[in-house]
């Protein structure tokens, strides 16, 4: 890890039914590592009386039934987080890896060529570099299923930009500060488009309307213009996307 | 199955339940019913031993019709009812018979008014709940000639109950206990916040509602936060410092930093409060919330407890001879008894 100043982890009461471990107020490398190691450890203990697990980038959040023992739960909550705060903080195996075909470039990632430049790389080098990542869904949310992945290297430490993108399209794959959002929806942001994939991270209707799992490993695999929109086509929307479980 | 038609909608109807709890590390709030008590009272007058599907009216109300005779309770944001031409009173039980027109108008005080059959709404559920989340683009709102499926009333001849009315219409205290955010607002931003008497704004709707004051509640901490998991009962500073109490529908994960979190038992208050209505935090710690809090359910076998059966006076009742007098009455325990 670059971030080598150690993590400050604090379990804190969220309403009357929950605890909030934290692991940073800003979202820091180490932080994010934490927070889903953090994740990963406590849905595997599955502590009793815990009935919802659910990970931010740099803090999980852990709801329990009104009738838990608070006083254990804090407890335990507070051991294994400084435990994890104390290292080693790399991600933990991911227990499933998704291949996301996306389309980058030209109309289908307006901004592929300006990020590539901010990362000091051709465009060529900037997409081989996002589909060899070993990637990380971080966290979901401003709307249903919507991933923050990441962590891209050091040198996609892109700022959101000045002027706001008015609108990407559902399915694009927008980069800033090492991180990717895939939109579930159409939608304005600061964020450079660089692709796009047919995949939909929100289907209400799909047996499964919101796939992705915090922690899901995620590759980006290159595919063409055609193949998203011929992928865009298939009624479940799920555009070419391929799970494997790995344990 | 019984068969409720929505003949006029003139508010914002939609279909509501106590909401989808437990999708939140998949980025979707619990939603829901805006005022969770108002379901429970429903439930409570109608022997049902959990809350059930309802409508939920924001603004107005409309004009409603049955297919089989179903018993109705009307609870929520007190609103003038009538069946054909005869007064209901609010807070309480009705039977509705084939043909009837149900006529619901605008709430005297408070936003969401509720309208119960004794079956339940029977829609098609989603991931467990029959709640229509419009952010989302789960259900939609309810217009006039919309038939929804209704479970029958398992009980029709069960006599009318009522319950006193409630005070969470007009406003007033909102108890706030701190949250994970709370340490980064300086000691004279939290004492001015908690010596304010907050109007309800001109904003608010499923996913927030605004206070209106004077004052700003800032803090220095708030660039650069990681965005985090918030929920409903936040109180939320935007970046100008104006505060927001998050809603059923409020997203997520946000990047704002949040003040504390108003109790769920005085969410409803906020719900409830019409724009200008008067809001005011008091700070408790979180041991007097817990003492303060009971679950759900036994807000609810409480409830059934103060429910009372309507009486009436037989001489304004002018098909007495039609109504089966006998039948159907019980000892007022049913949610007590398996």
């Amino acid at each position: 890890m670059t971030d080598t100043r150690p993590l400050d982890a604090e379990v804190l009461p969220v309403g009357l039914d929950g605890y909030l471990v934290r692991f940073a107020l800003t979202p820091e490398p180490a932080a994010m590592t934490a927070a889903r190691r953090f994740a990963t450890r406590i849905e595997e203990t599955a502590p009793e009386g815990v009935v919802e697990i659910a990970a931010a980038l740099v803090s999980v959040l852990v709801r329990f039934e009104a009738a838990a023992d608070r006083a254990a739960l804090l407890t335990l909550l507070q051991g294994m987080a400084r435990e994890i705060a104390s290292g080693p903080l790399e991600m933990p195996d991911p227990a499933r890896r998704w291949t996301i075909p996306v389309s980058f470039g030209d109309a289908d990632g307006p901004q592929l060529a300006q990020a590539a430049r901010a990362a000091g790389l051709s465009e060529a080098a900037a997409v081989d570099e996002i589909c060899a990542a070993d990637l990380r869904v971080l966290t979901i949310g401003f709307a249903p299923g919507q991933p923050y992945i990441g962590l891209m290297p050091e040198h996609w430490n892109l700022p959101r930009m000045s002027e706001l993108n008015p609108s990407v399209p559902a399915g694009a794959l927008v980069v800033a500060v090492r991180q990717f959002v895939l939109f579930g929806a159409e939608s304005a942001t600061g964020w450079q488009q660089v692709g796009r994939a047919a995949f939909r991270t929100f289907v209400p209707a799909r047996a499964e309307p919101m796939p992705l799992q915090g922690g899901d490993a995620i590759r980006f695999a290159k595919a063409s213009a055609d193949e998203i929109a011929r992928l865009g086509d298939v009624p479940d929307r799920m555009g070419g996307a391929k799970l494997e479980v790995l344990r | 199955m019984t068969t409720l038609t929505i003949k006029r909608a003139d508010g914002i109807l939609t279909v509501q339940d106590m909401g989808r709890p437990g999708h939140l590390a998949q980025g979707l709030s619990r939603g829901g019913a805006m005022d969770r008590r108002a379901l429970l009272e429903a439930a409570a007058l109608l022997g049902a031993r959990a809350p059930l599907a309802a409508i939920e009216m924001a603004g107005g109300g409309g004009q409603f019709s049955f297919d089989a005779p179903t018993r109705i309770a009307l609870t929520g944001a007190p609103m003038s009812a009538t069946l054909d031409e005869e007064a209901l009173r609010w807070n309480a039980t009705h039977l509705i018979a084939p043909g009837q027109v149900l006529r619901i108008s605008g709430a005297r005080a408070g936003v969401y008014g509720y309208l119960t059959p004794a079956g339940g709404i029977a829609s098609e559920p989603w991931l467990e709940s029959r709640a229509t989340h419009l952010t989302i683009g789960i259900g939609t709102t309810l217009s006039a000639g919309d038939a929804l499926p209704c479970n029958d009333d398992p009980a029709p001849g069960r006599p009318a109950y009522g319950l006193a009315a409630d005070t969470r219409f007009e406003g007033g205290t909102i108890r706030v206990i701190d949250g994970p955010h709370t340490a980064l607002f300086d000691v004279e931003v939290l004492e001015a916040f908690y010596a304010t008497a907050f109007t309800r704004g001109p904003r608010g709707n499923r996913q927030g509602v605004q206070l209106a004051a004077e004052p700003r509640f800032t803090t220095d901490h708030a660039k650069g936060l990681a965005s985090d998991l918030i929920g409903p009962g936040d109180l939320q500073m935007t970046g100008d410092g104006v505060p927001y109490v998050l809603m059923a529908e409020c997203q997520t994960v946000g990047g704002y930093p949040r003040i504390g979190t108003v109790l769920p038992a005085d969410l409803p208050i906020v719900a409830q409060a019409a724009p200008g209505a008067i809001l005011r935090p008091r700070r408790v710690t979180l041991e007097e919330a817990l003492a303060a809090t009971r679950t759900e359910e036994a807000e609810l076998r409480d409830l059934a407890t103060r429910c009372a059966p309507l009486v009436r006076d037989p001489a304004t009742i002018h098909d007495l001879l039609s109504y089966q007098l006998v039948s159907g009455v019980t000892a007022g325990d049913d949610l007590e008894r398996d």
